[in-house]
């Protein structure tokens, strides 16, 4: 079952706007255009997608509470911020079917009432910035953008927006201040960006995923989407399988799909033996060799105490040092963070300072209660996402892996020899 | 009205109001750092979470509004380990040099942490930083170092003064809060008025201190020692001796200041008395001859040099008096020097300021008009406190004196420049006297007292008839009626305030003929340099008190001043004479904008 990578996977597919209309491209902005914004956010709320950056919101409440308001102009902006470390599927979007998501952003802009729109691309996606950069021109000269859309009284146009590097701004009030012109730094919500977003105006933030999802269930019906997959959050996903597996890469799978299945059927198993899986990036709890029956979408993962993300599922075997790991997924969070609230300024600071201690051989049996209780307030008091969920995969690691952890305070070794003791 | 649980306590509060806010109602005052009643909301420090039914997560109290049935707790042993951690976390990157720092007894964070009970740092010192303070500024220091990132310096400076020379520079454990390209408080906009040390919940903002050398001049055998004291210093220095606040202190302050050691004891209210005897001329002047108008005053330098940066085109507006200590300073090393015979330059000239612009003010090359430096070192209140707590001098307790003469002497117009709408008040008494040759029975102009952020006010100047006829007078004139002038006046504090004004006269649609900027909001009272905290409680009060002096002074209009008086009968000839215009007045310089 295809519905994102439809396109992308067929063989000699080139991604212009020549190929994507031979593969119906832009019927379901025709479908959209030619019906009523009800009717295209009652199938979007029948097809229960959920945003695929990581928060998991139901996409068709977002778009209409944007709809509701009556403040205007309103606003759409794609978040192509990819920056989650082992996450690359917006990026092969982008870059291979870069119309799919002009089509999806020209449909929600209709429906909620907005005329513009905005991508936010990650800074260093210069090839796909260059790509969306001719499909937009493309789509403007035929009609696809622009005025009066296929006859329409519908006006939408898009702008290309890079970032600077800062993967914050992959959260989206972040990203609404950057792409004003201000350091990206998260606000405080409520209020939500679909009430006060860009320029305090109404805005539909969703992810190039999540974005991708909308064409083909403008056109085969909300219904249709909510029988695939997992019944609860029902559709596909794209997986980002990297790490210690022998076929890494991006793979778009129902949501039932258990993460055992993903391994081994799809990545053609461990390069070595497993010692853990991030199934969601550095924001998310290793799951160990025990813990491979959990299916791969937000409920199950969230149930088994770790969380889905953006997809980003990074293997790991046991030639890796689980301390080592927990240090530079705290150096991440510590480098990243926007510094604004004290919990995760100066929380990811002081977990990074105590494991740099601790590979070196300083550290104390204490400080692993310090970390855990860092890792809870954290939780409790960041402003965003970013620093509640920077030191889950810390606290994980020191929950799953006790003995390593002891082994490297209190007998002073590495047993892999890789932490400069 | 919404109704919400705090503490097992039924709390209504209309809607828009947030927990914090609601949680007063019910005497809880949740602890907190970044939050400031008077700034907008910043929501960072996170020290004020509390726990809300049916969150997954802590929320800050300051951020997030009520709603209806919302059950609160402020104080569980989730929340109280939240905070604890947040400010351990505050502290582990904080210098722990509180022995030596200037606000030792009166620093949020150091209480902050006694009150959650913080008596062990488990975070050990991985990352120091060793941050340059920024000492460019002849007022203000900034030690990056001492700073917890709560913002409130930022937003005071940008919501309160519209000045915004500060913000976030870098990201995350980077961070810090710098000026334009790290060029220094002294190279860019800043007016130093200082409401961001007020505003400072540590260190990391402070007075550039001149105290040694007050000292060394005190103990200097060859150097006249005289100090002047700024009408709000009176009225609030006692509260840096633990008294209530908005004492009234005047002859403690006198005495306390004579243990000191200063040769004379002074009051830069006789140097207010002068200005307005200037400035009322000066005013009559301009209307009669078809001056620029509005005129604006201009004792606060921090406003001057506002303008100066940012409307240079309406420098014209702004009166060419001296400020009162700057008045007093020339008169001091040039009428008193010669009266007592001593050279200008072996007279030292000290002022007791609410102020950190005044330390900047003194030091401008056109204020050296006695051929020295006018005046030498310039004290906030504080600092005086400081200084008379080092000598050790019993405050409270202490008798009350009197100033010295002559330039001790003063009127009750004086007192209230210490009050936002002081100035224009002592003004229109003098004012109005010498255009109507009457007498004003009823001194007290109410309706530009208070602390509404701008007031106006429009007052009949019976007889006034200036020269031209009302055809000739052109727009921002007043306008001759057959009762006399109609004189309309504004007054407006905090330099956001003072903006609104600025923008209508550069727009040519300012309706007023004479307006009073203050930089700091509340006047003087409310300056850089007062007693911390300063709120507008603690504003009020201090105002009145200055507005009791003043009804409790047997004279109370400027020009009745008998010093003053003399002065212009033995030295100065009259108001605007040569001698006034080369000691008094003063010109100002177009400065850039970054």
């Amino acid at each position: 079952m295809k519905i994102v990578l439809k396109n992308i996977e067929k063989q000699g597919y080139k991604g212009d706007l020549e190929s994507y209309l031979k593969e119906g491209g832009y019927q379901a902005l025709k479908k959209a255009v030619s019906s009523s914004s009800e009717e295209i956010i009652s199938e979007i709320k029948s097809s229960k997608l959920v945003g695929r950056g990581g928060a998991a919101f139901p996409t068709g409440l977002k778009w209409e509470s944007a709809q509701k308001s009556k403040e205007f102009p309103k606003y759409v902006v794609c978040n192509a911020d990819e920056g989650e470390p082992g996450t690359f599927k917006d990026r092969l979007i982008l870059e291979k079917d870069p119309h799919l998501i002009i089509e999806a952003m020209a449909i929600c802009g209709f429906s909620i009432g907005a005329e513009e729109g905005f991508v936010y691309l990650r800074g260093e996606y210069f090839k796909g910035y260059e790509i969306l950069k001719r499909a937009v021109q493309e789509a403007e000269e035929k009609n696809f953008l622009g005025k009066n859309i296929l006859g329409s009284k519908f006006s939408f146009k898009i702008d290309l927006y890079r970032g600077a590097g800062a993967y914050v701004c992959g959260e989206e009030t972040a990203l609404l201040d950057s792409l004003e012109g201000r350091k990206g730094q998260s606000r405080v919500k409520p209020p939500f960006p679909t009430f006060v977003g860009f320029k305090t105006k109404p805005t539909v933030l969703n992810n190039v995923e999540t974005f991708a999802n909308i064409p083909a269930i403008i056109l085969k019906g909300g219904e249709w989407f909510s029988k695939i997959g997992c019944p609860d959050s029902p559709g596909t996903k794209l997986y980002c399988l990297s790490g210690d597996i022998n076929k890494p890469g991006v793979y778009e799978l129902p949501t039932s799909i258990a993460l055992k299945e993903l391994l081994e059927r799809y990545g053609g198993g461990i390069r070595g033996k497993l010692k853990a899986v991030l199934p969601g990036g550095v924001s998310s709890n290793l799951l160990t060799d025990k813990e491979l029956n959990v299916a791969l979408n937000y409920p199950s993962l969230q149930k088994a105490g770790s969380m889905l993300g953006s997809g980003a599922v990074i293997v790991i075997n046991n030639s890796h040092c689980i301390v080592d790991l927990a240090k530079r997924c705290a150096e991440f969070f510590d480098y990243e963070s926007c510094g604004k609230c004290t919990p995760c300024r100066e929380g990811t600071k002081r977990a990074r300072e105590i494991l740099v201690s601790i590979t070196k051989g300083e550290g104390d049996l204490s400080d692993l209660e310090l970390l855990k209780e860092l890792q809870e307030v954290l939780y409790d008091t960041s402003r965003c996402g970013l620093g509640q969920a920077a030191l889950n995969a810390v606290r994980s690691a020191i929950e799953k892996f006790p003995v390593e952890f002891e082994e490297h305070i209190s007998k002073k070794k590495c047993r892999l020899g890789i932490c400069p003791i | 009205m919404i109704t919400l649980i705090i503490d097992n306590q039924k709390v209504e509060v209309p809607e828009g109001t947030t927990i914090f806010e609601a949680a007063k109602k019910v005497n809880i005052n949740i602890p907190h750092l970044c939050y400031h009643e008077a700034l907008s909301i910043y929501g960072a420090c996170r020290v004020c979470v509390v726990e809300i039914e049916k969150r997954p997560r802590l929320e800050p109290s300051c951020a997030t509004l009520v709603e209806e049935g919302m059950v609160v707790r402020t104080n569980t042993a989730r929340v109280r380990r939240a905070r604890r951690m947040l400010v351990e976390l505050l502290l582990a990157n904080h210098p722990e040099d509180c022995f030596t720092c200037e606000r030792n007894q009166i620093c949020e964070l150091r209480k902050l942490a006694y009150d959650l009970g913080i008596r062990e740092l488990r975070f050990k010192k991985g990352r120091k930083y060793h941050y340059e303070q920024d000492i460019s500024s002849p007022a203000i220091i900034r030690d990056p170092n001492k700073c917890i990132q709560c913002g409130r310096c930022i937003r005071v400076c940008s919501e309160i003064q519209s000045v915004g020379v500060i913000d976030f520079v870098n990201r995350g454990g980077k961070t810090q809060v710098l000026t334009f390209f790290n060029k220094g408080l002294n190279n860019v906009e800043c007016t130093t008025c200082g409401q961001c040390i007020l505003a400072c919940p540590t260190g990391a903002l402070r007075e550039k201190t001149v105290v040694d050398e007050v000292w060394e001049a005190i103990s200097d055998p060859k150097k006249f020692v005289v100090v002047q004291t700024a009408p709000a210093v009176r009225a609030a220095i006692g509260e840096e001796f633990a008294m209530p606040a908005g004492s009234l202190v005047t002859g403690k302050m006198a005495a306390a200041l004579r243990r000191l050691g200063f040769d004379k004891v002074f009051d830069t209210q006789f140097g207010a008395d002068l200005t307005i005897m200037e400035e009322a001329h000066e005013l009559i002047e301009r209307i009669k001859n078809k001056g620029v108008l509005p005129m604006i005053t201009s004792c606060s330098p921090g406003w001057i040099k506002y303008i100066e940066h940012f409307f240079p085109k309406c420098l014209e507006h702004i009166s060419s008096c001296k400020s009162p200590q700057q008045m007093f300073g020339a008169i001091a090393k040039t009428y008193y020097a010669k009266k007592i015979g001593v050279k200008p330059k072996d007279i030292y000239v000290v002022s007791i300021m609410p102020c950190t612009a005044k330390k900047f003010e003194a030091q401008r090359p056109e204020m050296r008009d006695s051929g020295v430096q006018d005046v030498d070192a310039v004290l906030t209140t504080r600092e005086a406190a400081r200084m008379i707590k080092e000598a050790g001098v019993d405050f409270i307790n202490l008798e009350d004196e009197d100033f010295d003469e002559p330039l001790g002497i003063s009127t009750g117009a004086a007192v209230i420049f210490g009050a936002t709408g002081g100035v224009m008040e002592a003004a229109l008494r003098t004012a109005y006297e010498i255009v109507t040759g009457k007498t004003l029975e009823r001194v007290e102009f109410e309706q530009v007292r208070g602390m509404q952020g701008i007031k106006q006010a429009e007052i009949n100047l019976e007889g006034f008839n200036p020269v031209r006829s009302n055809s000739e007078a052109t727009s921002g004139s007043p306008a001759g009626t057959p009762n006399g002038v109609n004189l309309k006046v504004a007054v407006a504090h905090g330099l956001s305030n003072a903006r609104i004004l600025l923008e209508e006269i550069q727009k040519g649609t300012s309706p007023y003929h004479f307006i009073e900027i203050m930089a700091c909001p509340g006047g003087c009272l409310g300056g850089g340099g007062q007693p911390m905290p300063t709120n507008e409680e603690i504003r009020k009060k201090r105002a009145a008190s200055l507005y009791l002096e003043d009804r409790n002074k047997p004279i109370r209009k400027s020009h009745q001043n008998p010093a003053i008086i003399a002065l212009y009968e033995e030295f100065l000839g009259k108001p605007l004479s040569e001698k006034s215009h080369h000691l008094l007045h003063t010109t100002y310089t177009k400065r850039e904008r970054y």
